[in-house]
């Protein structure tokens, strides 16, 4: 029973890892056409789906196809071309590129904002839940925050294009969707996280440590700053890799608001677009090296939001330890 | 461990396959699909057949149709008669719908677009509503110095394939630069992006002084002003089925080609511009299978005309629902 009971959970333990190996896998070998053809280059460039010429010698056969039909504009021969682009990609003399780092800077912009937004709101309710409110506005406004929690992001995009869009081009100018929307229903997305887990590990103060720096003579904001953060820091920093890791990866909410443009922002309030945004509202229509390439950036949202939580967790939760 | 969940999907198939044998299984292009699925529904109850139509994308439906996944495959895009040959496929047009540029600018009700100024629109040279290019069309209009918005799907379509098709029939330019996709990187920096027809009919809506292409199904559920538009003859064109029907009469379906064509910016003094047909797929060696499938649209063409005219759809004219006709007989699918 004994043996049985530790492989049963042993297995379970490495179910995970081999999902998580195979998933990249996957991933790797879906994305290599498009490794192959961009190399690392594509991080760094910004061109999506665009045409370049290529220098040929073929050329010349090109351009006379369509100069030759210049009059007959309603024959078939004239389109024939035009249609058959994508299906016979070889012929054409153009080579489509693909780059990824609009896509990668907007999903980096965009949750910093989220975080930048809701990190202190989300330390404000749960300062106030665990130490401020009565007991029994703590449990409502508690609830509350774990009803907003388990609203679908759908939701949150639908009410972000059709309410909150407006409010923030009328507050901020310009455009309805950007990334400063898109960025702004990322926090109140993941406030409900932060808050919760917050106050959670808030909770976990002893009574001891309040009550002694009460009795020494402490505020009740200096009891805050100075016992009730240190003690739940581990807590707080776990909330932040929480939201964050749901900030990177949110895909519905942000396709609506986020405007989809394959430009980088100028200022906060031009549209631009993120790594799941350009997967999802692609995907149904992308075939070869598109298609690839859409691997590709799936590929680097994997390792980016990886390398974020490993470097949160090991940089902050062990400096905490000590 | 691939091998053990391929064959677990292949037996799950197989089952659902066995139990819903009369099922007719189509899937493709998303811009006709509400059509198709009050058809479908219409028909079932009509003759007690099933038919499932998935909506994909044309891409997706292509693929399905090659791989021989599905009864038959919807696609905005047609495939030339060599493509299908290679693949093992007839191809016939489905419903013809329209698109529409729908605008939002606050006291302008009757606007004009001509040829010039949506090619303009769409590539960014015009910064402000009363450029030339615009103004021109519209005598006695105040049009505001306000800067202009463009918004376009930000997914991939069958309504941009056939929005920039027509482009790049307007303007050669165009079709060099970009040509015509179901996904485009937008030149410009004046537009925005909308998610599926419901994003960009808000964005339109919501933005004061934006202008956009959506469909007329959906412009018109949406109360969205849409624009009147200059045909290839040089008249301007409002969006109403009757101009719609002129452009569809127009097209130069040819069943000899299979039905390949785009038909945007057809001939005739009444002919709206941006009109577009989307096809039908079905493998060449499922002769029992295509006979259900003409039949569905078959029926559908004789009793599907009102439907598809209370989605905004053009019912196909007379004339190309015989050559259709025509060409199943050929082909010996009907």
């Amino acid at each position: 029973m004994e043996k049985l009971f530790q492989k049963i959970s042993f297995s379970s333990a490495t179910l995970v890892l081999i999902l998580l190996l195979g998933i990249f896998t996957t991933l790797f070998i879906s994305a290599k056409p498009a490794i192959a053809e961009f190399g690392l280059e594509f991080i760094t460039d910004k061109r999506w789906n665009q045409e370049v010429s290529l220098p040929q010698t073929k050329t010349p056969a090109q351009v006379a196809t369509p100069a030759q039909n210049l009059e007959d504009d309603d024959a078939i021969a004239d389109e024939d071309d035009m249609i058959l682009d994508e299906d016979d990609e070889d012929d054409s003399m153009t080579k489509t590129v693909f780059g990824g780092l609009v896509p990668i800077v907007g999903t980096l912009l965009s949750t910093l904002i989220a975080l930048v937004f809701a990190m202190p709101i989300a330390m404000g309710i749960a300062v106030f839940l665990a130490e401020i409110a009565s007991k029994n506005i703590s449990k409502y406004v508690g609830i509350a925050i774990e009803l907003l929690a388990a609203i679908p992001s759908i939701i949150f995009g639908m009410w972000g294009l059709y309410y909150f869009a407006p409010i923030i081009s009328d507050t901020f100018g310009g455009y309805q969707v950007s990334l400063l929307t898109a960025g702004l229903v990322l926090g109140v997305m993941i406030l409900p996280f932060m808050a919760a887990v917050t106050r959670d590990s808030m909770n976990t103060t002893p009574d001891v440590l309040k009550e002694s720096a009460y009795a020494l003579g402490a505020t009740k904001f200096e009891v805050v700053k100075d016992v009730i953060f240190p003690f739940s820091k581990v807590g707080i920093i776990g909330s932040i890799i929480l939201a964050l890791g749901r900030a990177l990866g949110e895909t519905m909410a942000v396709a609506f608001l986020i405007g989809a443009v394959y430009s980088l922002p100028e200022t906060i309030t031009d549209p631009t677009i993120s790594i799941p945004v350009a997967m999802a509202v692609n995907f149904g229509e992308a075939s070869g090296l598109g298609e690839s390439s859409l691997f590709y950036l799936g590929l680097i949202l994997f390792i980016l939001s990886f390398a974020v939580i490993s470097f949160a967790k090991f940089y902050f939760l062990k400096r905490t330890k000590v | 461990m691939t091998k053990v969940i391929k064959i677990a999907l292949a037996t799950s198939l197989l089952v659902s396959g066995l139990a819903a044998n009369d099922v007719i299984k189509g899937s493709g292009a998303s811009f006709p699909y509400s059509v198709y699925q009050k058809w479908t529904k219409a028909y079932n109850k009509d003759t007690g057949i099933k038919v499932d139509y998935i909506s994909k994308g044309s891409s997706k439906g292509i693929k399905d149709a090659k791989a021989r996944q599905v009864d038959f495959a919807g696609t905005d895009k047609p495939l030339s008669p060599k493509v299908l040959k290679k693949n093992g496929l007839y191809q016939f047009p489905g419903v013809v719908g329209a698109i529409t540029m729908g605008y939002n600018l606050p006291h302008v009700k009757n606007l004009k677009l001509s040829r010039a100024a949506i090619v303009s629109i769409a590539n960014g040279s015009v910064k402000y509503w009363d450029d030339s290019v615009i103004a021109n069309a519209n005598k006695g209009v105040k049009l505001p110095h306000k800067k202009l918005t463009f918004v376009h799907r930000a997914d991939g379509s069958g309504t941009t394939f056939n929005f920039t098709y027509y482009l790049s029939k307007v303007s050669k330019k165009w079709r060099h630069t970009y040509g015509a996709k179901k996904s485009l990187n937008w030149p410009g920096n004046h537009h925005i992006g909308g998610n599926k027809n419901t994003g960009v009919a808000s964005l339109i809506k919501q933005t004061p002084f934006a202008v956009g292409y959506i469909d007329y199904a959906d412009a018109q559920k949406n109360g969205i002003v849409m624009a009147t538009l200059e045909n290839r003859a040089g008249n301007y064109i409002k969006p109403e089925l009757k101009a719609f029907q002129a452009a569809a009469a127009k097209a130069n379906l040819n069943p000899k080609k299979d039905f390949y064509s785009v038909i945007a910016d057809p001939k005739g003094a009444n002919s709206y511009p941006i009109v577009a047909a989307t096809f039908i797929l079905v493998p060449k060696e499922n002769l029992a299978m295509d006979k259900k499938v003409t039949a569905f649209y078959d029926w559908s063409y004789k009793n599907g005309q009102e439907i598809a005219k209370s989605l905004g759809f053009v019912p196909l004219p007379e004339s190309l629902i015989n050559k259709i006709r025509g060409y199943w007989k050929e082909k010996g699918i009907n």
